[in-house]
């Protein structure tokens, strides 16, 4: 008799605790449909890129000027590790300063390294923050235009080399 | 034969086919949302709104596919295998009443007659796990055949206490003895073990054993394709469905309740039970075979016994 209460309490105490581990097991998953899910509706919605995000390098707009703070002295060229940075530059009529008057980057050799931005004397470059960079082939981005976009100081024939 | 009642047949198939197909649109879709949720996804949302259409598209895409028969598959077994799984419901869904008014045929033996046709299911499964000719089907027909036999037996125990109480097979009957209070309060071991049962039967995780992906590739319908392949899952969710609605009958007193007209406040029932069974699949992972037969054996049909016995002593004794 007494080994069949003691199998009976054997049994019951399995029977309580497994229900009692399945009711904990779906409070978890209600309280998980119940939280808002951690999808993002890419191309609709996009996730906060964080501050430090690293795009292609792009040149910084002045405010008050409109134009690049480029100087064209070539330090971010002579800084990159990979050579893919090609900056001429001359000086607009009139003005002190040199102004660039091409600035092409070669994405597909740049490592992000970011030795050009902090090697710029004036602060002219920064990072993009445009990370939707796919494309069929590798031409686009070995030659990206980083003046393209902003005023130009030179007047057309100047402009000319 | 007069023409009201072949009229009244007609509308019955026509009405149960179109119930049978929006309730898997529906049910798929509410599947595939309780499991993105469940995860912190969002499931389907892309087609028509919060996603409803997506089971059309995948209906759609299934229906054009070629359905492939296997080399050494013995066809006619093969191909009529979905067919039994699914045909059987058409009638078995005609007694279960919808509301005071909505039910396709009332009959004495309502209930007998579900259950029996409950039945064919496991003999759909277990002819395309025969005539596919393919191990994992083979398996996975032969886990359905072991499941039926430890679920079915407490799965009855547990009706017989609601059948004896309110003193008929008829589905009506049972609704109508449980106008004040609830099968599920005086039966809370029969409720709770139905459950578990109707989870079993319908092929549900965590006692999905005739599929199980992890071990059997697909289970039953490995080698099935094209309409073939949605015919399972439309016999599955139909099924679903149906075990739902004798669960509603049988404890949560059918479609009485307050404010609501019937239909709605049955349909809410099915649907809550429909609820629960994605709500145990996406949390309890699949047990092993042995594990369940044990639990089926050992457990489920001494407790339902026993719940049986104690009821009709009590019936005996007031």
């Amino acid at each position: 008799m007494n080994t069949y209460s003691k199998e009976i309490a054997f049994y019951s105490k399995k029977i309580t605790n497994g229900i009692k581990s399945l009711l904990i097991g779906m409070k978890v998953t209600m309280t998980n449909m119940l939280t808002k899910s951690t999808t993002v509706q890419w191309p609709r919605e996009a996730a906060p890129i964080p501050e430090r995000f690293r795009g292609h390098i792009i040149l910084k707009k002045d405010e008050e000027t409109q134009l690049s703070k480029c100087i064209a002295c070539g330090s971010c060229v002579r800084a990159c590790p990979s050579n893919c940075i090609e900056v001429k530059g001359a000086k607009p009529e009139g003005a002190k300063k040199k102004a660039p008057n091409l600035f092409m980057l070669n994405f597909t050799k740049c490592s992000l390294c970011a030795l050009c931005v902090e090697s710029c004397p004036v602060d002219a470059l920064t990072f993009s923050r445009n990370y939707a960079l796919a494309g069929p082939s590798a031409e686009p981005f070995a030659a990206i235009n980083l003046l393209a976009g902003l005023t130009s100081p030179f007047t057309e024939e100047s402009n000319e080399l | 034969m007069n023409e009201i009642s072949i009229l009244r047949s007609l509308l019955t198939i026509v009405g149960v086919s179109v119930a049978i197909g929006l309730n898997a649109v529906f049910v798929v879709w509410l599947e595939r949302k309780v499991a993105g949720h469940m995860q912190y996804r969002l499931g389907p949302t892309e087609v028509g709104p919060v996603g409803l259409l997506q089971t059309v598209a995948d209906g759609l895409k299934l229906v054009s596919k070629q359905i492939i028969f296997p080399a050494a598959a013995d066809k006619p077994i093969f191909i009529l295998a979905p067919i039994i799984c699914l045909v059987p419901v058409f009638v078995a869904i005609l007694p279960v009443p919808f509301s005071e008014t909505l039910q396709g045929h009332e009959l004495d033996i309502g209930l007998l007659l579900v259950i029996a046709l409950g039945l064919l299911n496991t003999l759909g499964i277990l002819m395309a796990g025969w005539g596919s000719d393919n191990k994992y089907a083979l398996l996975g027909a032969s886990r359905a055949i072991a499941q039926i036999c430890a679920y079915k037996i407490p799965l009855l125990l547990c009706i017989l206490p609601v059948i004896m109480l309110s003193g008929s097979f008829s589905l009506r009957e049972i609704v109508d003895a449980q106008d004040p209070v609830w099968y599920a309060v005086y039966q809370p071991v029969a409720f709770f073990i139905y459950m578990i049962a109707i989870t079993m039967e319908t092929n549900r995780s965590p006692f999905d054993f005739a599929e199980a992906e992890s071990e059997l590739v697909a289970g039953f319908h490995t080698e099935y394709s094209g309409m073939a392949f949605s015919l399972f899952f439309l016999a599955e969710y139909t099924y679903m469905f149906l075990a739902s609605a004798i669960a509603a009958i049988l404890f949560l007193g059918g479609w009485h309740g307050p404010f609501l007209p019937g239909v709605v406040w049955m349909l809410l029932k099915i649907y809550f039970f429909l609820f629960m069974m994605m709500w145990f699949r996406w949390t309890f992972p699949r047990t092993r075979v042995d594990q369940m037969l044990n639990f089926g054996w050992k457990l489920l049909l001494p407790v339902s016994l026993l719940n049986f016995l104690v009821t009709a002593g009590v019936m005996a004794i007031l």
